[in-house]
């Protein structure tokens, strides 16, 4: 049924740490390559060799410039995106099929392929842009937060996470259980100050992002340093020293 | 949003269909025999070839049975029960009236109420989403309802009331765009608040997270030329809502009249719900730098 639960036992979720993510999409593919050959539909591309490719992905990294208001220099950050798995789902509640749900048992928003009619409602309810459409299928394709990984009892223990978090070469991806305060991502998320996405749409998302610490600030250059850059013979000692004083008596 | 052909026709004709056979089911016109069957006939033709319509976006239209499921949370799941229900209960008093020239008017208000609801439902479907500012908000069912009721009233010749419906109707077009042009704005989103850095800096995307076009860049970050969106307010207003009211107030009860009133009205319906997809602009185009101020 496309009734969210009042709660869910578990909030399995990721925390993004913007401060660290350096923008390599690696995330991105490994989430593509995973999610193609693993569960479900396949995540098509169409006219992959052609002059227009494009593909479903469930995770994408944006990047952007941000320039504090106190004068400090602007930074950039990239910013990966996927589906938040928000406690208040509005892609679940319009699903006219059921296809959309939030799982009781750890919260994951999931989409039964089989009931799931294409009609794109979903989408459109999301505001993150975490639904596409896959052309080929024709049905809606979103993050299942690895969920044939992260239980996965046919994989190493250090798999059993999301694709996108055991690729990260920076660590800028982190995964758990967002309702036990004392597990790692929540901690994260107290002493970092992680911060929920368009707040004013009321989605309550399960996932956070850490924001970027700041940076040093620029401030006036030393007088001296324009003098440092000019080649200079003053206070030059030995060899040198004498030929420049003999040099300059001529 | 993407104004897909497929809504647009969906929305106009099953929206007149149904202000038709609410009409009809209130029994403000009580035609008999051939007359019944062909009153009743284009308000189920239309509202038929609506709903059929609307199956052609579907990913999966053999599986559209499983959208009567869930009424119980679904704006989109409840719209297709109704509008089964409302032709079920008008069924009844329609064919009392077309083989035994005698209304059965409990049905027939039944399926009036279901017709309306049907059309509220219609209208939620878009009135509800959050992430969509020029729909969420109270205009879009008034647009919905005045335009199904003003339609059906023009369609059964009720050349008084339908001017005074129509008068509704453009008043309704134009609150939904005046309301509609400032709620973006105040609901308050913006590249800020999608990326949660707004606190700390000013933002602008630097570069797309891809170099191609994708599903949400087509289906929600759709951009189509505004230049003319002022005319064609001007001519969906005047189509949709002024000129068949002067027309019918001019020759009420001639028959060419109402021709030329429900062609305008049609049309300019066409060109108003196009201006309703055209226009909205989704949430999620400001992870990709649009609707920035």
């Amino acid at each position: 049924m496309t009734a969210l639960p009042a709660d869910t036992a578990r909030k399995l979720g990721l925390v993004i740490d913007l401060d660290t993510c350096v923008g390599c999409h690696a995330c991105v593919i490994a989430c593509k390559g995973w999610n193609t050959e693993n569960y479900g539909a396949p995540l098509a591309d169409t006219d992959a060799y052609g002059p227009a490719p494009e593909g479903t992905f469930l995770n994408r990294v944006h990047s952007y410039e941000m320039t504090p208001e106190d004068g400090a220099v602007p930074m950039v950050v990239h910013f990966p995106k996927s589906c938040l798995h928000c406690e208040n789902a509005p892609c679940v509640t319009v699903c006219p099929t059921g296809a959309s749900y939030k799982r009781v048992e750890d919260g994951i928003v999931l989409v039964n392929e089989e009931d799931c009619i294409g009609c794109g409602l979903c989408a459109w309810a999301c505001p993150y842009g975490a639904r596409e459409m896959d052309a080929v299928a024709g049905v809606m394709k979103k993050c299942t937060l690895c969920v044939d990984r992260i239980h996965n009892q046919n994989l190493p223990e250090e798999d059993r996470e999301p694709a996108c978090v055991r690729t990260c070469p920076a660590g800028a991806r982190h995964f758990g259980d967002l309702a036990d305060p004392d597990s790692a991502v929540s901690r994260l998320v107290a002493d970092r100050g992680g911060m929920d996405l368009m707040p004013e749409q009321d989605t309550r998302p399960v996932n956070k992002y850490l924001p970027p610490r700041p940076r040093d600030q620029l401030r006036e250059p030393p007088e001296q340093l324009a003098a440092l850059c000019e080649p200079t013979t003053d206070g030059l000692s030995g060899f040198l020293g004498w030929i420049d004083r003999t040099l300059g008596k001529i | 949003m993407h104004p897909a052909p497929s809504i647009i026709l969906f929305t106009v004709l099953s929206g007149l269909g149904l202000g038709l056979l609410c009409l009809l089911g209130l029994g403000l016109v009580m035609p008999t025999g051939w007359a019944a069957f062909w009153w009743f006939g284009l308000g189920y033709g239309l509202t038929l070839a609506g709903l059929g319509l609307s199956a052609f976006h579907l990913g999966h239209p053999e599986r559209a049975l499983k959208a009567f499921t869930q009424w119980r949370t679904s704006w989109l799941s409840r719209e297709a029960v109704l509008a089964t229900a409302a032709l079920l209960f008008m069924a009844p008093h329609a064919a009392g009236l077309v083989f035994w020239a005698t209304p059965l008017r409990g049905f027939g208000l039944v399926g009036a109420f279901l017709s309306l609801q049907t059309v509220l439902a219609t209208a939620m479907i878009y009135a509800q989403l959050r992430t969509v500012p020029r729909w969420n908000q109270w205009t879009t069912p008034v647009l919905f309802l005045s335009a199904a009721l003003a339609g059906g009233a023009i369609v059964i010749g009720a050349a008084r009331l339908a001017a005074l419906l129509l008068v509704i109707l453009g008043l309704a077009l134009l609150a939904h765009w005046w309301i509609g042009d400032r709620r973006f704005g105040a609901a308050g989103s913006n590249l800020g608040t999608a990326t949660g850095l707004g606190a700390r800096g000013r933002v602008r995307q630097l570069e797309g997270p891809h170099t191609g076009t994708n599903y949400l860049l087509r289906e929600m970050v759709h951009v189509v030329a505004r230049k003319h969106a002022l005319k064609l307010r001007i001519i969906a207003l005047a189509c949709a809502a002024a000129l068949p009211a002067l027309i019918l107030s001019a020759a009420p009860g001639s028959l060419v009249a109402l021709c030329i009133a429900v062609v305008l009205h049609v049309a300019g319906m066409l060109a108003s719900r196009w201006l309703f997809f055209a226009e909205a602009e989704h949430v999620v185009g400001l992870y990709y730098g649009h609707h920035g101020r």
